[in-house]
This record gives C-alpha cells, sequence and structure tokens, in this order.
C-alpha cells in the first residue's frame, strides 16, 4: 500500500520486543520480509528494518540475532537507538548502514557527531522535540543526513527519555517496545460514563456521547490543584504539510510518516498526500500552499480531529 | 521503624560496603534554600554530591560561578563532587551549559546526554541515568569512551541491575536510585508553565513554587505524575533503603538520594546506619510532601507499586 502510493522507503519490524512497536498481530515474519524487501526494491524503494529498542540484559542476544536477519533479509538499512547494539552491528555486518532513531535522544550536534564517530551512523531521526529554527541549525551543523516526522500521532515526550509507560504498566518503549500497551487497558462503564483504566489506573473518562480515545498515558485527564484536563498534551495529530517548503529548503533528507499500527487506508491516503505534497513543493517551493484536499485527508485521520505543527512552530513557547 | 539491636548483628561479618550519593537537586528553589540544603549536607554522611541544574536552563537562582563555590565547600567537607549537565540539550543555552560543565577539569562530570559524552573526550565522567545503559554491552562502550560510572535506568529490576553489575567493566562504580521521586520522562514543553496557562519563555518561574513538584492526581484521587517543568516525575517516592546491603553485595557501589525539601538528610542518615550496621535495612519509612512509597520497578512490574518487605 505505501508503496503504491508513492513512498520512497518503508520501515518493518520484526514480531518481537526488538522493534518499539511490538503489538499483538503487528510486524512481519522472516518469510513475509523475504517477499516484502523483494517488492520493494522491484519499486525501486528501500527498506529500513527497525530495531529500535533497547537490547535488556540477558536476551541480548536476540537483538543480535534481529539484526543479523536484518543484514541478511537485505535491509537498506537499519534504524538503531542502542549503542551496544550499534556496535555489534558495526563489528558484525560493516556493511550495513546504520540510522540513529529517534529514540536515540540525540537532539543536538554533539550528540549526532558522538554516533557518526563511533557506528559510522549516516542519518538520524530527530525527537520530535526540537523546533524548526533549531532543525535548521542542526542541519546546517552535521553531514549525517536529518530525517523528521511529517506526519502521524505526536510524542510530547522527548524519545527514548519517557517511562511514564513503564510506571503505569511495567512495560515501556525502551524497555518492551511498547506505550501503554493493550493488555494493559481496560474499559469500564459507570452511569454511562466510560472509563478508560490502565492497570487500574483511571487514565479518563468520558462522558455519554463524547468520542473516547486509546488511554496514552500522557494523553489523559488528570487533576493538578483542583482543575482537571490534559495536563500532559491533548490528543492531537503533528501535520507538517505547510513547513515542507522549510525543511526542503534546509536539505532535510527524509519525512516521516508514522505508520506501522495503523489501518492499510490511513498508509495509502497519508503516503499518497505527502508524496504529492512532496513533488509539488520540490517543483516550486516558492509557491506552495497545501491544497484543501489534501488538509482534509489527513485531516480524516489525524488523532482527537485535531492537528498541530507540534514542536516546529511551538506554539507553546 | 523496624530495628534491630546492634548487639544481634553479626559482628564478625564484613559489613558489604556501599557510597552513599546525593543526586543534583532537580526542583527550583530559591537561591537561600539552596545555598540552606548545601550547607547541611556538608555536614551529613554523603560520599558524593552531584550539583548542578539538569532540568531547565532557564532557571537561574543559583548561577555558576555560585554551583562552584558551593561544589568547593563540599569539597573542602571531604565530599567528592560531581557536575552534572542538562538531561533534554536542544537550546544554545542548553549547549553552553553543557559545554561549560564538560571544559573544566576541576570536578568529575556527570555526562546526561551523547552530545555530554563526546564533549568529555575520553576524560573520566559518570554516565547519567538518561543515557539507557540496558546491557553490559553499552556499559563497556561507555567504559571505553571513559565512564568511571554509570547510573543505572530507574526502570531497571533488581535481577537485572545485579547481572549487569556482575558484568561491569573492572574499575566501574555503578550506582541506583534508592530514594526520591523517580524522573520519568523529558519534554521541550513546560507543565508547570502549560498549568498556569503560561507560555515557557515567559513562564514567570512557577515552579519554584513547587519545592518538591506540582502532583497530578487521576479522577478518583490518585497521586500519579509530578510536574517539575519540563520532566515529569513519579508522584511516589522511591524507596529502595531496605535493598540497600542487597544492592552493595550486588556489586552497585554507589546509592542515589535525590534531594527533597524535607526528608533527605533523614534518609542518609538511616543508610549511612546500615551501613554500619548500626540499623538493619528496612524501608525508610519516609517521603516527601505526603507522597506514597514505590518500589515496583525494583521487583519487575509497574514503577507505581509498592510491595512492602515480607
Amino acid at each position: 500500500m505505501a508503496l503504491q502510493h508513492g513512498a520512497d522507503a518503508v520501515y518493518l519490524g520484526l514480531r518481537d520486543a526488538t522493534n518499539a512497536r511490538n503489538f499483538g498481530g503487528l510486524n512481519f515474519t522472516e518469510a513475509d520480509i523475504r517477499t516484502g524487501v523483494a517488492e520493494a526494491h522491484a519499486c525501486g524503494a528501500e527498506v529500513l528494518f527497525a530495531i529500535n529498542t533497547f537490547a535488556q540484559m540477558g536476551a541480548v542476544a536476540q537483538w543480535q540475532r534481529a539484526v543479523d536477519a536484518a543484514a541478511d533479509l537485505g535491509a537498506d538499512a537499519v534504524i538503531m537507538a542502542d549503542a551496544g547494539l550499534m556496535g555489534y552491528a558495526c563489528e558484525r555486518h560493516p556493511e550495513l548502514r546504520l540510522h540513529l532513531s529517534v529514540q536515540g535522544s540525540a537532539t543536538h550536534a554533539d550528540a549526532i557527531e558522538l554516533m557518526r564517530e563511533r557506528f559510522h551512523i549516516r542519518r538520524v531521526v530527530l525527537p520530535r522535540v526540537l523546533s524548526l529554527a533549531q532543525i535548521g541549525k542542526l542541519a546546517r551543523q552535521t553531514s549525517v543526513e536529518l530525517e523528521v516526522f511529517g506526519f502521524g500521532s505526536l510524542c510530547v515526550m522527548a524519545e527514548g527519555r519517557c517511562l511514564l509507560s513503564s510506571y503505569a504498566t511495567g512495560d515501556s518503549p525502551n524497555n518492551k517496545g511498547v506505550c501503554s500497551p493493550a493488555h494493559a487497558v481496560r474499559w469500564t462503564e459507570q452511569d454511562g460514563t466510560m472509563q478508560a483504566r490502565l492497570s487500574g489506573i483511571l487514565i479518563d473518562s468520558y462522558a455519554p456521547g463524547e468520542p473516547a480515545g486509546y488511554p496514552t498515558l500522557c494523553k489523559g485527564r488528570f487533576e493538578v490543584e483542583g482543575e482537571r484536563g490534559y495536563v500532559l498534551e491533548e490528543p492531537t495529530s503533528l501535520n507538517a504539510l505547510s513547513l515542507l517548503p522549510a525543511l526542503i529548503d534546509m536539505g532535510i533528507a527524509a519525512i516521516k510518516i508514522e505508520g506501522r499500527q495503523r489501518s492499510p487506508r490511513y498508509v495509502g491516503d497519508v503516503v499518497g498526500v505527502l508524496r504529492a505534497a512532496i513533488d509539488a513543493a520540490c517543483a516550486d517551493p516558492a509557491r506552495f500552499v497545501p491544497r484543501q484536499e489534501w488538509q482534509s485527508t489527513l485531516g480524516r485521520h489525524a488523532e482527537g480531529d485535531q492537528v498541530t505543527q507540534g514542536a516546529y512552530d511551538r506554539p507553546w513557547r | 521503624m523496624p530495628e534491630i539491636a546492634a548487639a544481634a548483628m553479626p559482628q564478625a561479618v564484613a559489613m558489604p560496603d556501599f557510597g552513599i550519593a546525593l543526586g543534583p537537586l532537580l526542583y527550583y528553589w530559591p537561591r537561600e534554600a539552596v545555598m540552606q540544603f548545601y550547607a547541611s549536607v556538608a555536614d551529613a554522611p554523603v560520599d558524593r554530591v552531584y550539583l548542578g541544574e539538569t532540568v531547565c536552563t532557564r532557571r537561574h537562582e543559583v548561577r555558576h560561578a555560585q554551583w562552584l563555590e558551593i561544589a568547593q565547600m563540599l569539597r573542602d567537607a571531604g565530599k567528592e563532587v560531581v557536575l552534572s549537565t542538562p538531561v533534554l540539550v536542544e537550546s544554545d543555552t542548553d549547549i553552553a551549559w553543557m559545554r561549560r560543565a564538560c571544559a573544566q577539569d576541576d570536578y568529575l562530570v556527570e555526562a546526561n546526554d551523547l552530545g555530554a559524552v563526546r564533549c568529555m573526550a575520553g576524560r573520566p565522567f559518570v554516565g547519567g541515568p538518561h543515557l539507557n545503559v540496558y546491557h553490559a554491552d553499552t556499559l563497556a562502550w561507555l567504559a571505553g569512551l571513559g565512564a568511571a560510572g554509570c547510573v543505572a535506568p530507574v526502570e531497571m529490576d533488581g535481577g537485572t541491575l545485579a547481572a549487569l553489575a556482575a558484568a561491569r567493566p573492572t574499575g566501574m562504580r555503578l550506582e541506583a536510585f534508592v530514594w526520591g521521586r523517580l524522573p520519568l520522562a523529558f519534554s521541550a514543553r513546560c507543565f508547570t508553565a502549560r498549568h498556569h496557562r503560561l507560555r515557557k519563555d515567559s513562564c514567570e518561574f512557577r515552579c519554584m513554587d513547587y519545592p518538591d513538584g506540582l502532583v497530578a492526581a487521576t479522577g478518583e484521587g490518585q497521586a500519579f505524575f509530578t510536574l517539575n517543568g519540563v520532566q515529569t516525575q513519579s508522584a511516589t517516592c522511591l524507596d529502595l533503603c531496605a535493598e540497600a546491603l542487597a544492592m552493595a553485595r550486588m556489586g552497585v557501589g554507589m546509592l542515589r538520594v535525590s534531594p527533597h525539601s524535607s526528608g533527605t538528610l533523614q534518609v542518609v542518615q538511616q543508610l549511612a546506619a546500615i551501613r554500619a550496621g548500626e540499623q538493619a535495612p528496612a524501608a525508610s519509612g519516609i517521603t516527601p510532601a505526603g507522597a506514597q512509597p514505590c518500589n515496583g520497578y525494583w521487583h519487575g512490574s509497574a514503577g507505581i507499586a509498592w510491595e512492602a518487605r515480607a
């Protein structure tokens, strides 16, 4: 679906805790991957393997096997966050291209350069905490390619530095590849009010008729000094469409769409819009204006029916 | 407080040794309060003190020169001083603060992000708790870059910590949190300012009104998070004092107490008594600002959980 609609590269992960989307029913077996990689390469697209969680003491071999599998299955690059594991990849598979995952929390040039010097990373996915100006500055400071998020759910926390999920459930993106995992979610109804709980902790409750969202911890409603509300972040989606000319001008190598754990319809629609928008912005950046139909398509797939440019324009700054 | 008489302790057996570290002050206190706090630390049985602002570089009550004065005062009192770098480094100010700490050679540095590790350029440093050292290969990598010590991620369970300690490189001093609200997340956004409907750049430094952070509770009144500017902490207070000797035995050489407006030095005293064999290891029973205790991560469950020792 992503390839048909014009993606230049697709991410995938093995079916275990070695990637940050370790949810039931997701991800691929090795046989699926072999077919998928061949198909992508036939379309001229790249396949990027996500091995972007932190290997756990006593199970490091599982993560190392995932790196071996990526090399064996023809990965164009592996996106990683764990320094110990990147060392393994460099040593065993020197030809394998490495990207630093957003989970690696490299927010400035010194951090990126360390990983380039040590592991020859070719690209870094920037955490969603940086402003457009900061990204522009980084682009001038490093020879490493930059990849930024263009559309999808918004992490308000610096990626790789958020343990809220394990605090409530025991499982986090770092240790299990999950955030607010489905096994910990319970929906209960009381007097018409829908309650969403994680490991028994009330994350949000919805009045009759109020649309209910998945109880992601940072998007819950809590009480501070007697006031109830979205203490950390309202459910919104990131949409950087109108920033495309600026990002292209900075020399950003890739725009990332949050795509896994999503329906084929989402993937097709969002990739199609981004493909058209990027082509238009590259062809005539000065006159680029996001088309209304693009925005309404993206709006249909936005979480919480709201979109934001997130940290890029920092309305809260 | 469950306590056993000193006479009941087996005198002949050497007690496992550990150092007591005071982590960096995570809150924004008035200068006077900071000065008073560290003056009292000088007399406390603390071995190592981490100094500096790690959460938000807008905070300026204690200027760099004053941090250095505190550092000198504590060194004169026989403490080992470590200067901590900011955790989330993005603005020019963040970068300047990080580089300034890394550029000096008077004190050891706690490197709290990968950029600080690079700036240490092979000189000895302590890897901070947010460097995500989950296994021995990463620990060895850091050691190769100069790490003389490393703080384990707060979500690491006791069994894993034991395995990591057993596999640590020679000379590496592993450190773990034992007391205080847990630092859980960092954001570019300031949640204290958001609560007050202020922008981050004109935040009026409201975090100074909350010496132990601002608690966010669930709709059922369960204290859940603590907002501390751009940092989100647990509302519960970690208490692993009962595990102090077990940690030392597994090779964790340094136990970290995180400063709060009350209770901090009492906990330090208890740890010192446990180390001296004057007190049996037990939960401190002390928490700041009426917080509930937690130790779930240690037991491999949710961090918020509390399992009283059998």
